[in-house]
């Protein structure tokens, strides 16, 4: 999504950030291309920065921190074995990302994770999705994040979603890939991705909206003034 | 041009994205500024999208970054030691280890701070993984918001963090902190 958003920046709008954003692609590239020549031992450098996103797309299929560790480990491997494979088109992230589903899926197919997947959503995507709450729930401050108790609330929201909802948001939402990267990543089309990603977002607001808007809210300690509902 | 609640509520995701035209997005402000429901349902999505966006959201389980490069260094072509290649790396070993407990049974010390005024911390586990920048002082677990320069961070042992004179963050690691 950077790289997208770095081509329809107009001229004399934050060029610095653009051209930062290129040079870091093209340290990458060559990082990629010396890697290719036989200095194997910078790959931890040049995979250091992804490895969160990495495990976060791993657990997100497989909701389970060891199998999603493993995962991780298995799709790093891959990844140096076929560095060769690469195609500077795409961004090197995105193509880790792939790599990392992949693993995670054919994970799941060989029966390593067991895993419940919700049987209160329904998986079709036919018919509009109707809100069930219209809680009001303004602006969250960042600082709400620091509670653990919140990260723990939104995980569960998540993980309660079905997989196909579940895989569309952690790509687009938490992985920050362009729609087509998340279609590419998935192997589905790009409609399918935006109506997936549609009740995956709405899903997850009506599960959060009356805790993080309401009666959670009532338990937040906000220094005095800052709270903002 | 006029939208109903269904219709704002179709392309909510859309209108987030950037994705519609100029013609639906004066429709949907317009609709939304008249309607209590779609207000809640616009404000609430966006608090989703911003909330998992979050950085912090992508926990990794302590150690996680350690364990997944002993696996990558087990795997690389080169490390298939021979065994004179081990009876070396062994020796070397003893070596460094001899020089260590010389050095820490000689004296007992802090390393000189990157921070003239920072603490130093007191019973953090040697062996955690711990984060550190180029340019700050402090040393900081996984997903710590507080991370200096995230773009050129590396991760280390705190024990060869606090070699190189680094100390806890302060509130990352404040438990370790007197």
């Amino acid at each position: 999504m950077a790289l997208a958003a770095s081509s329809v920046w107009r001229w004399g709008e934050m060029p610095e950030k653009a051209i930062a954003l290129e040079d870091e692609v093209r340290d990458e590239n060559a990082l990629i291309q010396r890697i290719r020549e036989g200095e194997r031992e910078r790959f931890y450098e040049l995979i250091q920065p992804y490895e969160r996103r990495m495990y976060a797309a791993a657990f997100a299929l497989l909701r389970n921190q060891a199998d999603a560790e493993d995962v991780a480990q298995e799709a790093a491997l891959k990844a140096l074995k076929n560095i060769g494979q690469f195609r500077a088109e795409a961004r090197f992230s995105t193509w880790l990302i792939q790599i990392t589903v992949n693993e995670a899926r054919m994970w799941r197919r060989k029966g390593h994770a067991y895993i419940m997947e919700p049987i209160a959503i329904r998986e079709d995507e036919e018919g509009n999705y109707t809100p069930r709450d219209f809680a009001d729930w303004r602006e969250i401050p960042s600082e709400t994040l620091e509670r653990h108790e919140v990260r723990q609330k939104l995980a569960e929201a998540l993980a309660s979603l079905g997989q196909i909802y579940r895989e569309v948001f952690v790509l687009r939402d938490m992985q920050q890939l362009s729609i087509e990267e998340t279609a590419k990543a998935l192997g589905i089309s790009t409609a399918s991705v935006k109506t997936r990603l549609l009740r995956a977002r709405l899903m997850l607001r009506d599960l959060l909206a009356p805790g993080l808007g309401g009666s959670w809210s009532s338990r937040l300690s906000f220094e005095k003034g800052t709270k903002p509902w | 041009m006029v939208v109903k609640c269904e219709e704002v509520w179709r392309e909510i995701s859309n209108y987030l994205d950037g994705d519609v035209s100029p013609d639906l997005r004066a429709a949907i402000d317009e609709h939304v500024r008249g309607c209590k429901h779609c207000t809640a349902v616009l404000d609430g999505t966006r608090n989703v999208v911003q909330l998992y966006g979050d950085e912090r959201m992508l926990e990794v389980p302590l150690g996680f970054s350690h364990r997944l490069h002993r696996r990558l260094e087990g795997n690389m072509p080169g490390n298939r030691r021979s065994f004179v290649g081990w009876m070396v790396a062994a020796a070397a070993g003893v070596v460094l280890a001899g020089r260590f407990e010389a050095a820490r049974s000689s004296s007992i010390r802090h390393p000189e701070l990157v921070s003239e005024h920072a603490q130093p911390g007191a019973g953090v586990p040697p062996d955690m993984i711990v984060l550190v920048s180029s340019d700050g002082k402090t040393f900081h677990v996984a997903g710590c918001p507080f991370i200096h320069d995230k773009a050129h961070v590396r991760s280390l042992v705190a024990r060869e963090a606090e070699r190189e004179g680094y100390v806890p963050c302060v509130r990352c690691l404040k438990k370790y902190l007197s």
